[in-house]
């Protein structure tokens, strides 16, 4: 096809004697044809290419920097030289000799001075906690002065310094590619010997996290369908006036502000809240056993609910409008009872809906941080969470960057799923 | 849905329950957004409707919070409401000045990604586009990837931009996006694009290409083709994607707080500061306050979407 938008483009066709089509300045039609189509494309590309180049400055590459981080931190080996030349030397497993001890100790003594101690015993502290403090000590007496043996001295110090797993550490640290955020990341963590073994029990917080982030969107997504699909079939049954007047009823919530909505269930559910009032005074409750119904997980479900129902009804809707009636009414006529002819008959139609609300659903529940954060108390928090005080708090962006990678790639996967079932094109808001 | 003649007696319970069904999924979806309009002209500090209330006792009801939206954060509010009360509150007040910020950072926001998704809007719906369904999925992309990460990527990258250009050998160091205007607003038009990218597109599957070969073949240039014939038809859509763009804008947070600077506080970040602080039924006069503000763009974006359907011969049934 000639690019519509080109007058220019030459599309006269004469056949010349010899039978070769031509345009009419004597070039051969096929190749004038694959010019103007080139030229088509290229015009096409370049009035996306603006976005594209902002989405890729401000958007792709911040996220692929900061996955960066969770196999790459040189904040160790670059601040310690030696002692990390000793463990590239050194397999694991030696005892740390004198040379090792003399590395270390002018290390310490060259970071203490350079003022980056600190950042050395944050990055140390991530794998054993509570080191950060040995090393900033240790530094300061450094500065003071040390004298060999080193080995000796640096004990007197602290005698953490004999701590193997503080070895461990550093020699992991040592290099500033690693896994072991992953590792910790999935709770798991390198033993002494460099064997991975899982963290001690009461530290095993991550696997549960994204256990518990997985099990509350597809519990989500089960009530959006629940709540979702009798409405939407509503909607779509209606003469259009009504359905219109109707929409405005879902569309609403749609508009209205993430941190309204959830502020309003926050105002509903305490317990000295509305809910709580009307149950009392129907009496299903006495006034002394109010319901904890939030800042838990029973507030972030219902919260996420109400905030996510929307993108179910919605594509939904869209779906069901387009099912001709006439089917149901055959099946119905062939003698299939109602109840048959939803379950045979109108159901498997509605499933492109459905699978697209479903993922769209799945999609922006496993990554929710604002409603889990306000009201899901300790109990309702989600991965994002954790990603959120990470960055935050403990400062472990490195930790924060690898449980990022392993959500953004479950998200990316289904979003490719997504993508092939419903196409991103059909994506419609309202 | 009106029941089929034929239907039995069960299948009409059945019918009746179904709509009670409804009706009571209908009051879940809006009852919360309705119920903290009553409760934000409560007179007492409580988020529940008070004896006096619910007798309609006007005592039971006051401004006060909405009082109080104004004189948070004045330097003094106690005195008389003269043009120098009202400079005082243009000057310091708290929520004053968020609002002001909102609008600043989500005009800009939308004006960038109303033009940009626009003109890319234009690419991708022509057929000879190529690469076009994973370019799609790049540029819609902000929209799945967890807001978290997109703020963890931002806050890094906004606090050194230039970072990157290390790897070339180029100087590495080009001052701060984080903290200044510049940066929320690339921040919130990164966010709004697949807004507008997608409520565009729609628009242009309706779009007749005949008739920008009609204006062709009469002897405009491509740029009067697309001012006098493409951009009227697919305004409404441009304007309901900006309106997107704006909201997305008006209402976010998690971005504002990684990368924001205290100059930069808007609405939604003073918000979350009162709810994770002390919550006060002042939230709830600016929940209120939204609300309206969502129903007047709701309403909006209705009428452009009648419209749009009108001028492109779409109206269904």
């Amino acid at each position: 096809m000639v690019n519509s938008s080109d007058p220019q483009a030459a599309t006269t066709v004469v056949t010349p004697p010899e039978g070769r089509l031509t345009t009419a300045d004597g070039k051969p039609l096929a190749w004038a044809l694959a010019r103007s189509q080139a030229r088509a494309k290229r015009r096409a590309f370049l009035l996306v290419l603006p976005l594209l180049g902002f989405i890729l400055i401000t958007f792709v590459v911040p996220i692929g920097q900061m996955l960066q981080r969770s196999f790459y931190n040189a904040g160790f080996p670059a601040n310690m030289p030696e002692i990390s030349q000793w463990f590239a030397e050194n397999p694991r497993g030696t005892d740390p000799d004198d040379a090792a001890w003399t590395a270390l100790a002018n290390d310490l003594l060259a970071s203490a001075e350079a003022r980056t101690i600190g950042v050395v015993g944050t990055r140390i502290n991530y794998d054993v906690p509570g080191t950060r403090s040995l090393f900033t000590s240790t530094g300061r007496k450094v500065r003071r002065g040390i004298e060999p043996p080193y080995r000796e001295a640096l004990l007197e110090m602290d005698e953490d310094w004999g701590d193997p797993r503080v070895w461990s550490a550093m020699r992991e640290a040592s290099k500033p590619v690693t896994a072991n955020f992953y590792l910790a990341a999935v709770d798991r963590t390198r033993a002494d010997d460099g064997s991975i073994e899982q963290v001690e029990p009461r530290q095993r917080i991550y696997v549960m996290l994204f256990m518990r982030t997985f099990w509350l969107s597809l519990l989500i997504t089960g009530l959006t369908f629940l709540l979702g699909f009798p409405v939407a079939h509503l909607l779509a049954t209606l003469p259009m006036r009504k359905s219109n007047l109707l929409m405005i009823l879902v569309l609403l919530p749609f508009w209205t502000s993430l941190l309204v909505r959830t502020t309003s269930w926050m105002v509903l559910l305490q317990q000295q809240g509305v809910v709580n009032d009307i149950l009392v005074w129907l009496g299903v409750i006495g006034g002394s056993q109010r319901l904890q119904m939030i800042y838990n997980q029973t507030g972030t479900i219902i919260a996420m609910t109400h905030i996510l129902l929307p993108f179910m009804i919605l594509p939904l809707y869209s779906v069901m409008r387009t099912i001709n009636p006439s089917y149901v009414r055959a099946a119905r006529s062939l003698g299939a009872t109602s109840w048959t002819a939803f379950r045979r008959i109108y159901f498997p139609q509605t499933l492109p809906g459905l699978g697209a609300g479903a993922l769209l659903v799945f999609i922006l529940a496993v990554g929710y941080y604002i409603t889990p954060a306000l009201v899901g108390g300790s109990s309702g928090q989600l991965i994002s969470n954790m990603i959120a005080m990470h960055m935050t708090d403990t400062l472990n962006w490195s930790m924060a960057a690898a449980l990022a990678a392993l959500l953004l790639g479950s998200v990316l996967i289904l979003y490719w799923l997504y993508d092939r079932l419903v196409g991103v094109d059909n994506l419609k808001l309202g | 849905m009106a029941l089929p003649t034929y239907a039995s007696p069960l299948e009409r319970v059945w019918h009746y329950t179904y709509l009670v069904i409804c009706g009571l999924i209908f009051f879940f979806l809006i009852a919360p957004i309705i119920v903290i309009i009553p409760l934000s002209f409560n007179a007492e500090p409580y988020f529940t409707f008070t004896e006096k209330m619910r007798s309609f006792d006007p005592d039971g009801y006051s401004l006060r919070w909405y009082n109080s939206l104004l004189t948070f954060g004045m330097t003094s509010a106690d005195g008389p409401r003269d043009g120098r009360w009202w400079a005082d509150v243009w000057a310091n007040a708290k929520w004053v000045q968020a609002a002001k910020n909102s609008i600043i950072i989500g005009f800009f926001s939308t004006l960038l990604a109303t033009v940009l998704g626009t003109l890319a809007a234009l690419g991708l719906s022509r057929p000879e586009m190529p690469f076009r369904r994973p370019i799609m999925a790049i540029l819609i992309s902000p929209m799945i990837v967890p807001l978290i990460i997109t703020a963890t990527g931002m806050f890094f990258f906004y606090s050194n931009p230039c970072e990157i250009l290390g790897l070339f050998g180029l100087p590495s160091n080009c001052g701060r996006l984080a903290g200044t205007y510049l940066g929320v607003i690339l921040a919130h038009a990164t966010l709004g694009i697949p807004f507008v990218i997608i409520t565009v597109t729609a628009t242009l599957v309706g779009f007749d290409q005949s008739l920008n070969r009609a204006a062709a073949s009469l002897g405009a240039n491509p740029r009067t083709t697309f001012f006098r014939i493409t951009m009227p038809l697919i305004l409404p859509g441009v304007i309901s994607g900006a309106l997107f763009a704006f909201v997305t804008s008006f209402d976010e947070v998690v971005a504002v707080l990684f990368i924001a600077g205290p100059d930069q506080q808007t609405i939604p970040r003073q918000m979350w500061n009162g709810i994770r602080e002390q919550i006060s039924p002042a939230i709830l006069a600016v929940a209120t306050l939204l609300v309206l503000f969502s129903i007047a763009l709701l309403t909006t974006v209705e009428l452009l979407r009648r419209r749009s359907e009108r001028i492109r011969g779409l109206t269904p049934q």
